[in-house]
């Protein structure tokens, strides 16, 4: 029982982590839209089941986007963030952004990843390995 | 089932990022916006962002030195003129690239194509003022002198490489708010900014209002109430001056004015009188340093990014540090190691109407000087975000372009008719070659030689040098009029109306090393009447002149800390002339408990509108609504109809001289008021609109929290903006703070054989919002302190600063 609880906690690392650094490295090049390619086009390759598609989706690329805005919200004091938020028409704290934007940048990649695992399965049915 | 899932998951996924990368009316489109890797989190920076490096950009012809001070003002050494303006024109893209061209697109009449329909009338407006026509007969005109020619090219090349190097993600905040991109710079944008700066200054007219009053009282009353000369006044010019010139011009005395009959109720902007300046000089007998110190502090609408860009530019010919405006190459105030300068506003009248008779409804000819002469037509095309482009044809007359012709049904209600608008900025002028004599200028003769090139908008030029001489001259292009020429709207088929030609630039009104000891100007009237020629009826009301030359006239072993004082100097004349005549009128004994308390705090008010006090609120809200109820009734302003004000000038003479006068009479009531009911009510209700806005007269009515000093962002976004700066000053006192404008910068110069500037600007160096030197230098100038500026000369200085090497 033991021995299998940790291996169902140690399974979504490894699909999280690749389609985190895969967005990182795809974001260097392309625009914005591209977590949504990577996210589509991973669920498509390793097909694991709808929910684990957004599921992994969107915790990666919301990794991806909540890590690197903590840095910049650090190294600058935090000098645009709630500004922004007012912007936005939001209450002026920092908190909104920080939040917002990997909600948003996850929620993308979500959706992207259900539709490339859908899209796989009325290409290329797979089975799904139930855990 | 399977098929259909797909289509159906790829659909919704397809349809968030199309929905996120789009802008929806006024918000951005978010994916991009907030994108770690694009959007505006690259915007942030960190507080020490601006590291050393050697940049490689291609383009300059030797290599250059730049070194950042502590306040991030860029001293730039380089090897020639090219270079020179190129790394200015590089670094000013690089803090203010938003702002540089938002202003020139505004100029130009482009707003719509980045907002969208909104902007649309702005953008008519604009284009039928004729900015297109003047940007590009002003910059033929540069482009055809050698020296303006390189500064320009050069300038407009530093700008380009900068934007050539940026990526998306690097936009500038304001770009991706408003989803739009940067595009070539060019000298005609140059052109455009120095038309811009001629919208905001020399665009005052009140000559609808004054025929409109001409119309309804006639020529005596008219006359009488709106005089040709104020009472009190300190002209700039020390009266007595003698005149170094005899006039070449003699005109025949004026021939009466022809207002039209119909619709010329054009919605005109007015002047707004606390758009001015200061600037003085004094000479060295005055000063603790043995030397002449020079101060001027330019008053604008405050706005952010700063107006202003702090910059000092070295060549083995030039050594200039001061302040330059984001689109124009040098520097427009400041010092070099020999002299220093500054400006102020004049309020010449630059801008006439004049009446077109068109020889049919097809509008292809106009009658002037007894015959039918050919209307020319532009077309100008006004794109529109989110709509097709709107193509406008404006006709133009020999006078200029009519803005609102008969039948057009598009603009505002009260639909003036067929005039066609003279304006001192359609003509060609090189105001860039003035800037670049007087960046190298080493004497007054180099001074004197630098203004002539001056067009518009005119100024006070004030001046010092380390040779102990100062002077000032009103100065620009000014038509020779006839007397009170465009007090009122022209006829425009006579000939004898026109704009002839222009006051020799050598006759406009100068003066160097009077016996008084120092120069000054506050946009008050340039001369007294002995002048020869015409400029304009009306200037700026007295106060702030007077203010400065009466502390000058007693100002003894002055520093630069001294002439710092004055510029922050609160003392309302205007309260302590026109405050007493008030309170003598007053009834008390008709006042409530809550007016008696404010009656006393105002009687031992001393004049001085400082942020704590209270009495300044009461004054302004007061003398608002004094003037409005003394002259609401028979001169009402509104759309239909407008009509103005007298100046409070002529208001304080009719309290003094006539207080008897009908015009105290509320004819809208059936009762005879007195001078005393209409102050007394006044007063009354004054202090029941305070009362009713910031409640029982207590600390929430201290002059700095009802002022309520905004510095706004140019795309008026409050979260860029510095909201209650908590500052005194006032509209009629030396520290000109009001609620929207107020001192762009402020510059004191100690000349001598090592010049010593000081500096205090309303914002900062950087037009980021995302930078720490966005607002940095505000608190400084909120406290009226100035900061040295480090004047160096050579690019090995010792010190600490951030060292660029250019390539």
């Amino acid at each position: 029982m033991c021995a299998g609880k940790s291996i169902n906690l140690m399974r979504p690392i490894i699909p999280i982590v690749i389609q985190t650094l895969l967005t990182i490295l795809m974001q260097l090049f392309l625009p914005w839209w591209s977590i949504a390619v990577v996210a589509f086009a991973f669920c498509f390759g390793r097909p694991e089941g709808s929910i684990r598609s957004f599921v992994y989706s969107f915790t990666g690329v919301a990794a991806a986007w909540f890590g690197y805005i903590l840095l910049q919200h650090i190294q600058t004091g935090g000098v645009l963030t709630s500004r922004i938020s007012e912007v936005l028409k939001l209450p002026a704290n920092p908190v909104f952004m920080l939040i917002i934007t990997p909600l948003v940048g996850g929620l993308v990649a979500g959706f992207a990843g259900i539709a490339g695992y859908f899209v796989r399965q009325a290409l290329m049915p797979t089975v799904t390995v139930k855990s | 089932m399977r098929i259909l899932k797909a289509l159906l998951s790829t659909v919704v996924a397809l349809a968030l990022v199309y929905a996120l990368n789009r802008s929806w009316g006024v918000v951005p489109a978010l994916g991009p916006f907030i994108s770690p890797f694009t959007g505006f989190w690259q915007n942030a920076e960190k507080p020490n962002q601006l590291q050393e490096q050697s940049l490689l950009i291609g383009g300059t012809k030797e290599p250059v030195e730049v070194l950042f001070d502590s306040l991030h003002i860029p001293h730039v050494f380089a090897q020639n003129d090219h270079d020179v303006y190129f790394v200015q024109g590089y670094l000013t893209a690089r803090d203010r690239l938003w702002q540089m061209e938002f202003q020139t697109h505004a100029a130009a009449g482009r707003v719509a194509e980045i907002v969208g329909d909104r902007a649309t009338e702005l953008d008519r407006y604009n284009r039928r003022l004729g900015m297109g026509f003047a940007a590009e007969q002003s910059v033929k005109y540069m482009m055809d002198d050698s020296l303006t020619r390189e500064s320009l090219e050069a300038y407009s090349a530093g700008v380009n490489a900068y934007i050539n190097g940026l990526t998306p993600g690097q936009y500038p905040l304001e770009y991706k708010l408003l989803g739009y991109a940067p595009e070539p710079w060019t000298p005609l944008k140059c052109a455009y900014f120095l038309k811009y700066m001629s919208g905001v200054l020399a665009l005052g007219a009140d000559d609808v209002a004054m025929t409109n009053i001409l119309a309804k009282y006639g020529p005596e009353v008219t006359n009488d109430l709106f005089p040709n000369y104020p009472k009190h006044e300190d002209p700039i010019i020390p009266p007595g001056t003698k005149w170094d010139f005899l006039p070449v011009y003699y005109l025949k005395s004026p021939t009466n004015p022809h207002p039209g009959k119909d619709g010329f109720a054009l919605n005109w902007p007015r002047h707004d009188p606390s758009i001015g300046s200061n600037n003085w000089a004094i000479a060295a007998q005055k000063s603790a340093t043995g030397y002449p110190i020079l101060a001027n502090d330019p008053h604008l609408n405050l706005s952010l990014p700063s107006i202003w860009y702090l910059i000092q530019l070295h060549t083995p010919t030039l050594n200039v540090m001061g302040a330059s405006m984001p689109g124009s190459p040098g520097v427009i105030g400041g010092f070099n190691q020999h002299i220093a300068w500054g400006e102020t506003n004049v309020g010449s009248d630059v801008l006439d109407f004049y009446k077109i008779k068109f020889k049919d409804n097809t509008r292809r000819e106009y009658w002037h000087d007894n015959k039918w002469k050919p209307v020319t037509r532009r077309i100008e095309v006004v794109k529109i975000k989110g709509k097709p482009d709107l193509v406008d044809t404006v006709l133009y007359t020999h006078h200029g372009p009519v803005m609102y012709e008969p039948g057009q049904k598009s603009f505002a209600k009260n639909m003036p008719v067929g005039y066609a608008v003279r304006w001192v900025a359609h003509d060609p002028a090189n105001e860039l070659k003035c800037f670049y004599l007087l960046n190298r200028a080493k004497n007054h003769a180099d001074y004197r030689e630098a203004l002539t090139y001056y067009g518009a908008p005119a100024q006070n030029f004030v001046f010092a040098d380390v040779n102990k001489d100062i002077a000032i001259a009103p100065n620009g292009r000014f038509p020779l009029k006839k007397q009170l020429q465009g007090k009122f709207l022209l006829d425009g088929t006579n000939p004898n109306d026109d704009w002839r030609a222009y006051i020799p630039a050598d006759q406009n009104p100068h003066v160097k090393n009077p016996p008084r000891g120092f120069v000054s100007s506050a946009n008050q009237s340039s001369t007294d009447l002995t002048y020869p020629y015409y400029l304009n009826w009306q200037f700026a009301p007295h106060e702030r002149g007077s203010r400065i030359n009466q502390q000058l006239t007693a100002m003894q072993h002055a520093t630069a800390d001294s002439i710092g004082k004055l510029q922050f100097d609160t003392y309302n004349i205007r309260a302590a002339e026109l405050l007493p005549k008030l309170l003598s009128h007053l009834q008390s004994g008709k006042l409530s408990t809550a007016q008696k308390q404010a009656l006393t705090t105002l009687q031992q008010w001393k004049y001085y509108q400082t942020t704590a006090e209270l009495a300044p609120t009461i004054f302004v809200e007061w003398e608002k609504r004094f003037m409005d109820a003394l002259w609401g009734d028979d001169l009402p302003d509104d759309d239909s109809l407008p009509l103005r004000k007298p100046s409070a000038d002529r208001t304080i003479r009719l309290l003094e001289e006539t207080p008897t006068a009908h015009w105290f009479d509320d004819v809208r009531t059936p009762a005879h008021e007195t001078v005393a009911d209409i102050v007394t009510s006044s007063f009354q209700m004054a202090i029941d609109t305070l009362i009713k806005r910031h409640g029982p007269q207590s600390a929430g009515w201290q002059w700095a929290t009802t002022k309520g000093t905004k510095i706004s962002h140019l795309a008026r976004l409050d979260a860029f903006s510095a909201l209650n700066v908590q500052v005194g000053g006032g509209a009629t006192v030396v520290n000109a703070i009001t609620s929207r404008t107020g001192p762009s910068w402020r510059l004191v110069v100690e000349l001598g054989p090592t010049p010593t500037g000081y500096a205090a600007v309303p914002g900062g160096q950087s037009g980021n919002p995302g930078s720490h030197y966005y607002l940095n230098m505000l608190e400084t100038w909120r406290k009226g302190q100035l900061t040295r500026l480090q004047y160096l000369t050579s690019p090995k200085a010792p010190g600490s600063y951030v060292r660029w090497q250019i390539h």
